[in-house]
Order: C-alpha cells, then structure tokens, then sequence
C-alpha cells in the first residue's frame, strides 16, 4: 500500500462566465492598403475581414490579458482570491521569461494561484480548457483562468500582403470551475509537427545578436496548404469532437470554430453538414485572425449579441500553427 | 474504372459550378481557371478537394499550380485514374 495520499477532484467541469477585450483601435482594409498592394474587395473576397483591432504601441498583451480575464470573472460570479490557476496561451509575449500569466495572476489579485503559458498558437484556447478540466476534475484546481491573448501584429510583417491583412490583436477569456454535470466534452486534440513549416516565423530573434542586419522575424504561411488542412482534416476532427461527445450537428446551438479565415468557416460549415440555421461564429469579420484569443473574443461577442443562449451545446475547434488542433464539444457559459 | 475524358469534364464542372458558382455551359477544356472563369486560390484548392474524392485520386500541392486550364486537371485526372 502507497504511503502517499491522493486526492480527487470535482466529477465535472464547466465553463462557468467568458470575457474579451478588443484594442480600441479599429483598422479598416483601406488603412491596410496604404501598407501593402491590395484592394478592400480582394481583402473581403479572401478572408471576409472588413476591419480588424490594432493594439496601441505601448499595451502588452499582459494588458489585454488582464482586461478579459477581469470581465472573465465578473461574468462568473468568481473573485480573482478565488481562482487556483492562471493558464495564458500566445505566442506573441516576446519575453522568453517569465510568463505573461504570472503577471496576469499577479494583476488579477490571484495572489499565488500557479501561472503559467502555453504554446499551441490557434489551438492554444482549445488546449488551455482542456487541461483546466483535467485539474478541476483531478483535483490540482477548482477554479481555472484560462485566456487567449496576442498582439500579433508584433510578429507580422505591416508589408506583406499575404498575411498583414489577416491577422490581428485581442484577448479572451473564460473562467472554468466544478460541475456536477458533464459540460465539457471529450477534447480530440494533436499536433503533426510534420507540417512545421506550414505555419512559421522567417528567422529566429537570435540572428538578430549574431547579425544586425538580419531581418526582424516575422510569420509567414502556405496559405494554400493551410486552406487545404484546415478544411480537410479540421472538420474531420470536428466531427472525431461530436462524436466522442456523444452530440449530433442538430443537437448544436453555435459552432465556434478558430477564426482563421471566413472561407474556411464556410468550408467547414458545407464539410461538416451542419444545419443552415445554426450560429456560426464569423466574428473574424470585424476582429480579424486574433489565433488564441479568436475563439473566447467570438464566443464573448455572440453571448453579448444574444446569438446564444447560456446553457446552449457549442463546437469549438481551435487550429494552426504546429500544426496544432484541439476541438471540444462545451455548454456555454 | 477509368472514366473517358468527356465523363471528366462533366464531373469537373458540376464541382466547379458547386463550389464558385461558375456556370456549367461556361466551364470547358481551353478554359483558365484564374484569368476566365475567375476562381481565385482558395476557391481552388477546394475544387481540387471535391475533385480527389469524386474520381478517387491524389492532386498534391505542388501540381496544383500547373493545373492552368480546365483541360489540363481533366487530362491530371484521367492519367492519375488509369
């Protein structure tokens, strides 16, 4: 017999309020096409975006961060002495260490709740929740803090006009705690690291101090084997979630998949048959590709517009670079 | 099952006007897919899907961009299926 005691956790988990923040700062795709050669009807033909938010020069993406997870725990009814652990997913806190989530923690009042960051850039929001139920229901936390947050526009070159256009900055957040009931399904989630290149930055910040006239890093994508992937094999592991969780399409009130281009929303939605009158977040419209923080923001966006209702059985899936994906099948908050 | 050119043509230009809207009496072999019929990049790449799992072949990145005209993924087609 072991001399160690174990313990366990709640027998649930369950998104329990959603927050967002949004830069002030609203770009138009004229403003765009001052930087790079384009035109607004080419930019809304391929990616549906009209306007995406810019974060000002001096805010971090700790600030944006602390922003949504504030309105987070408001909208749970959960003070920040609460909560037991601070989970951010980004990839664009360009400080090797420490972690962006321990100063969230820390401006949050979470006083020493464990804080800590991960990498699994669109997927990031998908993996976060999926880890905060297997602490709450194993018994490592009660109530987990886990936010999508990027400044991407510190790591995308304003000229390119591939990718400028595309992406964008944001943050959002949701709280999750203990349930009595399933309300997170089963998470299917991987990474084909075979495809590294598919997504990726140009340089690495370390050719910067070895040469300074290396160019500054800055990411670049194959959008066509992207488009390919996503739309193929996303809406397979779309499918692979419902299934695990044990739902039909029909049974769905909201799919909230990554906002990574409209067209592959739309792709997605024909692939996976889903019923024409379900709510499909296309909040990427008017808030660009935000990676992590794209499916918290859109979710946060549908609640406040009254497209979904709390309590409601929404799809997400989160995907991108690594190539990493994670879907699940969740009750909304 | 091989399929002759023509079933090809036709099978590709029912996808074609699936997925972009393109009309079918406008869709044939000396068409380009860009520059005539207006099918931008990604509209391809899902046109390039629909047609893999129609006739049961595989269209890699790489050959998609020498698929200029409508004839040339038909003959792609027909050579990938025999």
């Amino acid at each position: 017999m072991s001399l160690i005691t174990a313990v366990s956790g709640a027998p649930f988990a369950r998104m329990l309020g959603v927050g967002s923040y949004s830069p002030a700062r609203v770009v138009t795709n004229a403003e765009m096409c001052e930087r790079i050669d384009s035109t607004d009807e080419w930019i809304r033909e391929r990616s549906g975006i009209t306007e995406r938010r810019f974060a000002a020069p001096d805010e971090t993406v700790a600030d944006m961060a602390v922003a949504a997870a504030s309105k987070a725990l408001a909208s749970a009814g959960i003070t920040a002495d609460q909560v037991d652990c601070v989970i951010v997913a980004s990839v664009t806190h360009l400080k090797a260490t420490p972690s962006a989530a321990a100063e969230v923690s820390h401006r949050l009042g979470a006083g020493r709740a464990p804080a800590f960051d991960i990498s699994a850039a669109c997927a990031g929001f998908c993996y976060g929740l999926s880890m905060a139920q297997d602490f709450i229901r194993g018994g490592s936390a009660k109530y987990v803090v886990v936010i999508g947050v990027e400044k991407l526009t510190d790591i995308v070159d304003p000229n390119d006009r591939s990718t400028a256009f595309l992406f964008a900055d944001g943050a959002g957040a949701a709280v999750i705690g203990p349930s009595d009931t399933p309300a997170i399904g089963p998470t299917v989630w991987g990474a084909d690291g075979s495809q590294l290149d598919a997504i990726t930055m140009s340089g690495r910040y370390e050719d910067l101090r070895d040469d300074e006239t290396a160019e500054y890093p800055h990411v670049v994508m194959q959008g066509q084997a992207v488009f390919r992937w996503a739309v193929h094999d996303m809406s397979i592991v779309a499918q692979q979630a419902l299934d695990a969780a044990g739902i039909t399409a029909d049974q769905l009130d909201a799919f909230i998949p990554h906002q990574a281009n409209l067209r592959i929303v739309d792709a997605m939605v024909r692939s996976l048959k889903l019923p024409a009158d379900i709510p499909v977040a296309r909040d990427i419209v008017t808030s660009g590709n935000t990676s992590a923080a794209s499916i918290p923001l859109a979710m946060d966006h549908m609640l406040q517009a009254g497209q979904i209702r709390s309590g409601g059985l929404a799809l997400l899936i989160g995907f991108g670079a690594g190539l990493a994906y994670a879907a699940q099948v969740v009750e909304l908050p | 099952m091989a399929q002759s050119e023509q079933e090809i043509l036709a099978g590709l230009a029912d996808i074609v006007n699936e997925i972009t809207g393109v009309a079918v009496a406008d869709i044939a072999s000396e068409k380009s897919f860009t520059d005539d019929l207006d099918i931008d990049s990604l509209s391809m790449v899902e046109v390039v899907m629909a047609a893999e799992e129609k006739f049961g072949v595989t269209i890699p990145d790489e050959e998609v961009k020498n698929l200029v005209t409508v004839g040339d993924a038909v003959s792609y087609i027909a050579k990938a299926s025999a």
